[in-house]
């Protein structure tokens, strides 16, 4: 896992040294004090103030994530860079999981930076420490399920804009899938409800500071099902 | 160091490649020499490990390539023809980039990379940002980056295209500079590009090899045909009398005087330049001794002989018609 960890590094400095990444980071946390002061502002209980401020921060890390891992793959194959790494001895895994794990660090950074909003309303209110750490518990996991969604449509793709159209259907069609559901029938019904990327795994869990393991056990899933289909997806175009 | 055995290559079901077979020894330079469309890239993509082939066997410093791309990755340095650079990063850490990538030690990363911005002449800008440097920089950084590994097999794919006069012939020079340490691949459609860099020749045209060997040896290959280009002038005593019909009479004099010289095989139309009259003439060997006695025994003045086109052009462009004769047959 040697090169996973150079790939990592060098995705890290591009993150941190870009203007993309620099302006995607202050335009997530900008969104996010918004979301806090539209959303938090409707109520007065410290309680649901920090759940409107997950809900508005989820829909946040969601369209975050694609804008982060749409360019992974297909910017490198667009501007012809991919041939280093398909021509190196680096296995596909390795090309995948360094490029994912820096988004997913660089994506924690954002949620990191943005913990003064909760703590500020931790500070006036009556919420627990552990309430905000299930919520960005949560908004991490949630934010690793899109990242890999995004990769996978930019191994997928030779252009950014074409990987970013499909990651945001996939992310759109995991989210509709919960109202789907409500028009079938058991078993239909349960399975849809319990794919769907939102309704059930964070907003009636993670959101209210409910940890539930198979909430957390479904967001790894996703992750590591879109991560797979990513690695498969370069494995077949990289030697084809 | 190289076996490729019947290799092809399809997209779809256009033929792009094959089936060639060919080898390559140790320390050897090579050039892939063809048109545009010859199936040069897909060659030597193909030997990178960056396509895989739709039949054949490829055998790299004794590894299946079919079976351990992995294995061969480690022996290979590519340099596509668009270099594959990260714009944003300084020369310097890209190229520590790529030495990581191709597993060099720790211990020797420094080194290497210093001896490749030495070997490539890029130590004055290797702190600058990629994007900040010219072409020809960048496509130094594009060279480094595949040697910085040290490989014993480099690959490089039009390395000199988009360069201007100067960087084409400092890109030679680094080029001929790579010749000691490693089994080099060239692919160009430019002829004095490999003619002056490469030991060895690859004539492709159409997916399939249409002659190998060095220049030499292409050149003597049966049925070779020479193309000679001259300029003489008619002075009115040539003819014994005064024309009626300068022109008829100037065309018809110089046409018989060259199509009595043996071994001239076709005499084209001469066409009136300046003071004389330019004709190309075919023959099987080098006629230009014989020429210039002619003409000048016929009381023709002789301003210009020459080829007209290089030896190797002569040879290229008779491989490349033969081959597409036999495509269409």
């Amino acid at each position: 896992m040697r090169a996973a960890t150079i790939i990592f590094r060098r995705e890290m400095g591009t993150y941190l040294q870009s203007i993309v990444g620099r302006v995607t980071g202050a335009l997530a946390l900008l969104l996010m004090g918004v979301a806090f002061q539209v959303f938090g502002a409707k109520t007065q209980l410290s309680g649901e103030m920090l759940q409107q401020f997950f809900w508005g921060s989820s829909g946040v890390v969601m369209g975050v994530s694609i804008i982060l891992s749409v360019r992974l793959v297909a910017e490198e194959r667009q501007s012809g860079s991919l041939v280093l790494l398909s021509t190196s001895p680096v296995r596909e895994t390795e090309i995948i999981l360094g490029k994912f794990l820096a988004a997913l660090a660089f994506l924690a950074i954002i949620l990191a930076v943005s913990v003064y909003i909760p703590l500020l309303i931790k500070s006036e209110g009556k919420i627990t420490g552990a309430q905000i750490f299930v919520g960005y518990l949560g908004l991490f996991l949630l934010g690793s399920a899109t990242l890999a969604i995004g990769v996978f449509a930019s191994t997928l793709a030779r252009q950014q804009i074409v990987a970013a159209v499909t990651g945001a259907a996939i992310v759109v069609l995991m989210l509709l899938l919960y109202q789907l559901s409500r028009k079938l029938d058991a078993p239909m019904k349960d399975i849809l409800a319990e794919l769907d990327l939102w309704w059930i795994h964070f907003q009636q869990g993670f959101m209210k500071g409910v940890f539930n393991l198979k909430d957390a056990v479904y967001y790894v899933a996703v992750t590591y099902f879109f991560l797979l289909l990513s690695v498969k997806t370069l494995e077949a175009k990289r030697w084809q | 160091m190289i076996q490729v055995s019947k290799l092809s290559k399809y997209y779809g079901g256009k033929r792009a490649l094959g089936p060639v077979s060919f080898e390559i020894e140790d320390g050897e330079t090579v050039g892939f020499l063809g048109l545009n469309g010859a199936g040069k890239t897909t060659a030597l993509r193909i030997l990178a490990c960056d396509l895989r082939p739709s039949a054949g066997a490829v055998n790299v410093g004794g590894i299946d390539a079919l079976g351990d791309p992995h294995e061969v990755r480690k022996r290979i340095g590519f340099l596509p023809e668009s270099p594959p650079l990260y714009p944003e990063m300084t020369g310097v850490s890209y190229l520590e980039f790529a030495a990581d990538l191709r597993r060099v030690a720790k211990a020797d990363k420094r080194t290497f990379v210093g001896e490749a911005l030495e070997v490539t002449d890029l130590r004055d800008v290797a702190g600058e940002p990629i994007n900040t440097l010219s072409h020809g920089f960048r496509q130094r950084v594009g060279l480094a980056q595949a040697i910085v590994h040290k490989p014993a097999l480099v690959i490089l794919d039009e390395p000199t295209r988009g360069l201007d006069p100067k960087q084409i012939v400092e890109m030679r020079k680094l080029i001929h500079g790579l010749k000691d340490r490693h089994t080099v691949l060239i692919s160009s459609h430019i002829l004095a590009e490999v003619s002056q860099t490469c030991d060895r020749l690859l004539v492709l045209g159409q997916g399939r090899i249409l002659g190998a060997g060095t220049e030499a040896e292409l050149a003597a290959h049966e049925g070779n045909v020479k193309l000679v280009s001259i300029t003489v002038r008619v002075p009115p005593a040539a003819s014994g009398e005064p024309y009626r019909d300068g022109e008829v009479d100037a065309r018809k004099t110089i046409s018989a005087v060259l199509g009595r010289i043996d071994g001239v095989t076709q005499v084209g139309e001469p066409l009136s330049r300046g003071d004389g009259w330019a004709v190309s003439l075919t023959s099987t060997k080098d006629l230009r001794a014989e020429i210039s006695r002619a003409v000048v025994q016929a009381g023709l003045d002789l301003l210009k002989l020459d080829y007209a086109r290089s030896e190797l052009e002569n040879t290229f462009l008779r491989l490349v018609d033969t081959g597409a004769e036999r495509a269409e047959a």
